[in-house]
């Protein structure tokens, strides 16, 4: 569950955030839309604690993010799965080696390592890829290599930053796919884009920004151009 | 992962630097202390005899010597026997030995006294004597070594520390530029979760890694050059016990350095990453 209490978040006399409050709970699908400098990214990074809040409390799983210390950070970074926009991938390692990472950072033996990256990999149609480079790769292939890297460690909550941000509408809408058919084994999927298109097509939750507010949280929404 | 070598190759290097002088400057100084302690436990004074002193002077300067009751021993070297200790050290240098006769080289008394601090006064009594040309007072070889055993010991500290310190500095700042090359790989570590140590590691053992081979490396070359400079060094110093060193002494040299090693290593690289790692 991720809740957000009046939530600003300032740079300077930029303000990123202002007074945001919602509740995500466990298992749902959520997008996060808005236009760019709406606060999207802002509110992704705050759920990972990248930054702190200039006001208002966070709760992730009933845990007050800013309650927790510095040396704990890693550990609940290990319980989410990041999608970034530009993929963030280890040029010099393999597609295995990519995906291998979030497993070898929590300690994973070698051999689980193995047959979880190799059925993550499977899961999205990169099996054949495995010893690839990413400068092999097409974006959309990128992608899916960030998202198998997400997942693989079975975290509880996947966050992705404009994934599809990069890609044309048919290989975002792929991956984004993916993301519904992770979200059907109960994961917490929340997806900051400004694809309207890809919104409109699935029906999930919306919560729409518009210069740090949320002008509207709709259970089945779409995107409505303005 | 693609490594750069040049980097790698520096920081051994100065670590190589640091641990040769070090150990050129142990040795040297063991060497010295050895020398010392040689000449400490063998009070000596050498009195050279004049051509025309006789047989009798010799007996009565002896005889006073006796009575002083701090004399261990007197040893008479004639001409003849000076010429063949003469040639048995110089054997190896027939230039040295040509020309040179048992007419050039003078009768000694050789005296051994009781202790050090006897060497004053006897040497003192032989220089009184008539049939005493020069007389060589061990004391002041004793005192000349052990103030240069003190300085190379002074040096040898001060340029250990200096050298140890540019050490950990490089260290510092190649291992600064290891974590700068691969901040984006540490970003994406960070949003994965791995911890602070998981990030660190890494860069820590990598300067334990050059302290480590930079020590032994020193080490390796300082031993093959011993083991190659000992039969100069024993012809040098004929009669005093320097060579072999010990291999379990030059075992217990190679420890201590492979663990100052690491630890400068590890220092440098602890300063990087809590310098540059944020």
């Amino acid at each position: 569950m991720v809740k957000f209490e009046n939530v600003t978040k300032s740079f300077g006399t930029i303000t990123a955030l202002d007074r945001v409050s919602f509740k995500i709970e466990k298992g749902e699908f959520v997008f996060v839309i808005g236009p760019s400098g709406a606060g999207k990214s802002t509110l992704i990074k705050l759920i990972l604690k990248e930054y702190l809040p200039t006001e208002g409390t966070i709760q992730v799983d009933e845990v007050n993010l800013n309650e927790i210390p510095k040396k704990k950070i890693a550990e609940y970074r290990q319980k989410i799965g990041v999608v970034f926009q530009d993929f963030k991938l280890l040029g010099d390692g393999t597609v295995f080696e990519n995906v291998a990472l979030a497993l070898r950072v929590l300690g994973k033996k070698p051999d689980e390592i193995e047959k979880k990256v190799a059925t993550i990999l499977d899961l999205v149609g990169l099996k054949d890829r495995a010893p690839f480079f990413p400068s092999q790769l097409s974006g959309g292939e990128l992608q899916r290599v960030c998202l198998a890297r997400a997942v693989v460690a079975e975290p509880d909550i996947i966050l992705a930053d404009e994934p599809t941000g990069n890609l044309d509408l048919g290989t975002g809408r792929e991956i984004v796919e993916l993301l519904k058919k992770i979200n059907s084994t109960g994961k917490t999927v929340i997806m900051a884009t400004h694809n309207f298109e890809i919104v409109n097509l699935l029906s999930q939750r919306v919560i729409e920004l518009d210069k740090g507010k949320v002008i509207s949280d709709q259970k089945k929404g779409k995107y409505h151009l303005k | 992962m693609r490594r750069t070598p040049y980097q790698a190759l520096a920081a051994i290097l100065i670590m190589f630097l640091t641990f040769l002088i070090s150990m050129v400057f142990v040795l040297t100084a063991g060497g010295f202390q050895i020398v010392l302690r040689y000449f400490e436990t063998r009070p000596q004074v050498t009195a050279f005899l004049k051509d025309e002193a006789t047989s009798s002077q010799v007996d009565a300067i002896k005889a006073k010597l006796a009575q002083t009751g701090k004399v261990k021993e007197v040893r008479y070297v004639s001409k003849e026997e000076a010429l063949s200790i003469y040639r048995e050290q110089n054997k190896n240098d027939p230039l040295l030995l040509e020309m040179v006769t048992a007419n050039i080289l003078p009768a000694s008394l050789e005296v051994s006294t009781e202790g050090l601090t006897h060497l004053n006064e006897v040497a003192q009594i032989l220089r009184d004597e008539q049939a005493v040309e020069e007389v060589i007072f061990q004391e002041d070889v004793v005192k000349t070594l052990d103030q240069w055993t003190k300085n190379i010991r002074r040096i040898g500290l001060g340029l250990m520390g200096f050298f140890g310190l540019v050490s950990i500095l490089i260290i510092l700042v190649i291992i600064g530029m290891k974590i700068t090359l691969r901040k984006d790989e540490i970003e994406i570590l960070q949003l994965l979760g791995a911890s602070r140590w998981y990030i660190r590691v890494p860069f820590v053992l990598e300067g334990l890694f050059y302290g480590a081979v930079g020590a032994f490396l020193a080490w390796g070359i300082i031993y093959l050059l011993l083991l190659y400079l000992t039969s100069f060094i024993l012809s040098f110093f004929q009669g005093i016990s320097l060579l072999p060193v010990s291999p379990i002494f030059m075992l217990i040299l190679l420890g201590t350095e492979l663990i100052a090693g690491i630890v400068i290593g590890s220092l440098g690289s602890l300063l990087a990453v809590k310098r540059y790692l944020k």
